[in-house]
């Protein structure tokens, strides 16, 4: 069978979940190998042969944290020539992108983003995208060299499939732009416990209706009565009531969870573009005309400063 | 010194319209108002505070590559003060897609001359984040990308990129290719002054010819991606929505327990 690369997103060795939903798509097509950068890359090994993968390779250097992007080109580059796979499978974030772009070019073959589905077809692998702010669905293909697509969070179930997973080192050689951009600083961000935006099976977001930092502890009660994550609008964010790592939207997170909460958030195409495949959306707007409740399966039309709260006091109740 | 700075902008359909696919599965670009992709906005307004910061001269040239009305585009930044555009136009770029794009805007920038290449973080129709590091690839030149804080001083460029996990300082010496992100600084508004101005600023027009490419090596035809379908997404069923009466929190608790959310 047709080998896939899958690339591993991992911080020191633990797999990020992306990275497994991808290794169920890459089976689809062929028999996922792995490539695993970095520091940690071989504890990646056991977790990615659970999901998996028959061979798992593996480089670590100083350069995949001290410049950017371009050593992971190189080594996925590497890795396509020891391995030359059928397809090459990236997770969307905005740096597996830019990897996945400028790996595409330097192979000669096309490049699918953000694809929701991924499919086996007559003439390779099929990708399903979500596009126009998740109005339209389309199918689309690579149609020129090895197809290299990204894939978004959440876009499959992740499914233990033991395999072989063999760790061998990967040769990789940087190429003389690898060290072009140089990495001079990097501020960890603070973990606040609570599970990862785009991995999460339920979000509680809040906008402009929060009206003010102090208030989204709130919406942040919610969020931990549900064991959920926490998202916050644009204007939220502008307005300095919510850090931009936890913004939904167009140019913040595209999230896909199993229930989406937006508080006092109007809807607004950019905001909808980042939630609207959320499976179960329910909206608490003090506006029965905001836009959001266009897309609800529930909607409450209160003030959030009433109703969150005593959904909050409500769930833990119910939960003992 | 001088520093040349080319930023890219690209022409889009109006994302508050009714945005759908032509026949050819291709953005139909007739029926929605066209614009300035807004996040290219900040790609300008960095030029403008870069060369508002430089003591060196600073030359801002906006280029495009799109049908006749992308012009807009380049009016829009003209207007917000950059000093001269490129529109980049022909027939068969109709269907390009994003290696083709990458490749078109490459030969413009080499063939304009630059220093630095300044890009928006994505487009807000293809949305796909990936042009500014396939030209970079391209160029063979550092990419500096996805900042909310760019600076340029002695022929280096520093910026911070804010991550998932983590905000890194990046530092490159031009040439190089930047993308901003809308967290970098709000764009400012052009000026009746300015939008006076931009009527008289040069815009260039260069086809395929003026680029050393053929028609094969772009559009439709040379698309290294193929789409076969596309299709509305069918309307959400209209949920249930109820005013709260003092009981909301308690009608949304039972509805989530319904749906074994609790
Ligand atoms: C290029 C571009 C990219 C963008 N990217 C994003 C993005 O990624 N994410 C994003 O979110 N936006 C994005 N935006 C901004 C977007 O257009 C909207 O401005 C933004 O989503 C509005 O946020 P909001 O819904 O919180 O605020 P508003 O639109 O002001 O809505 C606030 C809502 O709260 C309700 N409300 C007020 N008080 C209460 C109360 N006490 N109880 C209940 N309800 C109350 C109001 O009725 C109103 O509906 C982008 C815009 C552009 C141009
Ligand atoms: C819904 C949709 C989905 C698509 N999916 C794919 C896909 O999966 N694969 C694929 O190869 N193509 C795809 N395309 C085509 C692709 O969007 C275009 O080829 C486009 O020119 C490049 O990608 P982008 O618009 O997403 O740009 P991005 O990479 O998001 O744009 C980043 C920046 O590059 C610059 N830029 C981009 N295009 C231009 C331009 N024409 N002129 C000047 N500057 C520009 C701007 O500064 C912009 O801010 C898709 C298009 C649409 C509308």
């Amino acid at each position: 069978m047709a080998e896939v690369l899958v690339y591993v997103d991992h911080v020191d060795g633990s797999v990020r979940k992306p990275t497994l939903e991808l290794l169920t798509l890459a089976r689809r097509i062929g028999e996922p190998v792995a490539v695993a950068l970095g520091n940690g890359a071989a504890d990646t090994a056991a977790t990615l042969a659970e999901h998996g993968a028959v061979k798992v390779l593996t480089h670590e250097a100083a350069e995949y944290a001290d410049y950017l992007v371009v050593p992971k080109v190189d080594a996925l580059q590497a890795a396509h020539e020891a391995v030359s796979p059928a397809a090459v499978l990236v997770p969307s974030s905005a740096e597996g992108k830019e990897i996945a772009a400028r790996l595409a070019l330097r192979l000669g073959s096309g490049i699918i983003t953000d694809a929701v589905d991924l499919e086996a077809g007559d003439e390779g692998p099929v990708a399903t995208q979500s596009v126009f702010a998740a109005s339209f669905t389309t199918k689309s293909r690579v149609s020129k060299g090895t197809p290299v697509i990204t894939v978004k969070p959440n876009s499959a179930a992740v499914e233990p499939a033991p395999a072989a997973g063999a760790v061998e080192a990967l040769n990789v050689t940087f190429s003389d732009t690898a060290t072009g951009t140089k990495v001079t600083g990097r501020t960890q961000r603070e973990s606040t416990g609570r599970p990862d935006l785009t991995e999460a099976a339920i979000v509680v977001s809040g906008g402009r209706g929060v009206n003010g930092a102090e208030n989204f502890a709130i919406i942040e009660a919610l969020a931990d009565s549900l064991g959920a994550a926490v998202g916050a609008s644009r204007a939220a964010v502008d307005a300095g009531w919510y850090p931009h790592s936890n913004q939904v939207g167009q140019t913040g997170k595209s999230v896909s969870p199993q229930l989406y909460i937006a508080s006092g958030i109007s809807g607004a195409i950019q905001h909808r573009a980042g939630m609207q495949t959320s499976k179960t959306i329910v909206a608490i707007n003090k506006d029965a005309e905001a836009p959001i409740f266009d897309l609800v399966d529930y909607g409450i039309v209160g003030d959030l400063f009433d109703v969150v709260p005593a959904l909050t006091e409500e769930i833990r109740t119910r939960k003992g | 010194m001088s520093l040349r700075i080319v930023v890219t902008v690209k022409y889009v359909p109006d994302a508050t319209g009714d945005r759908h696919f032509a026949d050819d599965l291709t953005v139909d670009r007739d029926d929605v108002d066209g614009l300035l992709s807004e996040l290219d906005e900040y790609a300008v307004e960095q030029a403008l505070r870069i060369s508002e910061n430089s003591d060196d001269a600073v030359e801002i040239t906006v280029l495009t590559v799109g049908p006749e009305d992308a012009k807009d585009a380049l009016r829009k930044a003209l207007s917000m003060g950059a000093d001269k555009a490129i529109h980049v136009e022909d027939d068969d770029i109709h269907g390009t897609d994003a290696i083709g794009t990458s490749l078109i805007l490459a030969k413009t920038v080499e063939k304009a001359g630059y220093d630095l290449v300044i890009s928006g973080m994505a487009s807000t129709d293809g949305t796909m984040g990936v042009v500014p590091a396939l030209l970079a690839e391209r160029l063979g030149v550092p990419q500096v990308t996805l900042l909310s804080e760019v600076s340029v001083e002695d022929g280096t460029v520093k910026g911070r990129r804010d991550g998932d996990a983590a905000s890194e300082n990046l530092e490159a010496s031009l040439p190089a290719v930047v993308s901003v992100t809308d967290q970098s600084g709000e764009a400012r508004y052009p000026s009746f002054k300015g939008i006076m101005a931009a009527k008289k600023k040069p815009v260039e027009s260069w086809d395929l010819s003026d680029l050393d490419l053929e028609a094969e090596e772009v559009g439709l035809e040379g698309a290294y991606t193929t789409v076969d379908n596309a299709a509305e997404r069918p309307a959400r069923t209209a949920g249930t929505i109820v005013k709260d009466e003092g009981e909301g929190g308690k009608q949304l608790a039972e509805f989530l327990a319904g749906q074994k959310f609790i």
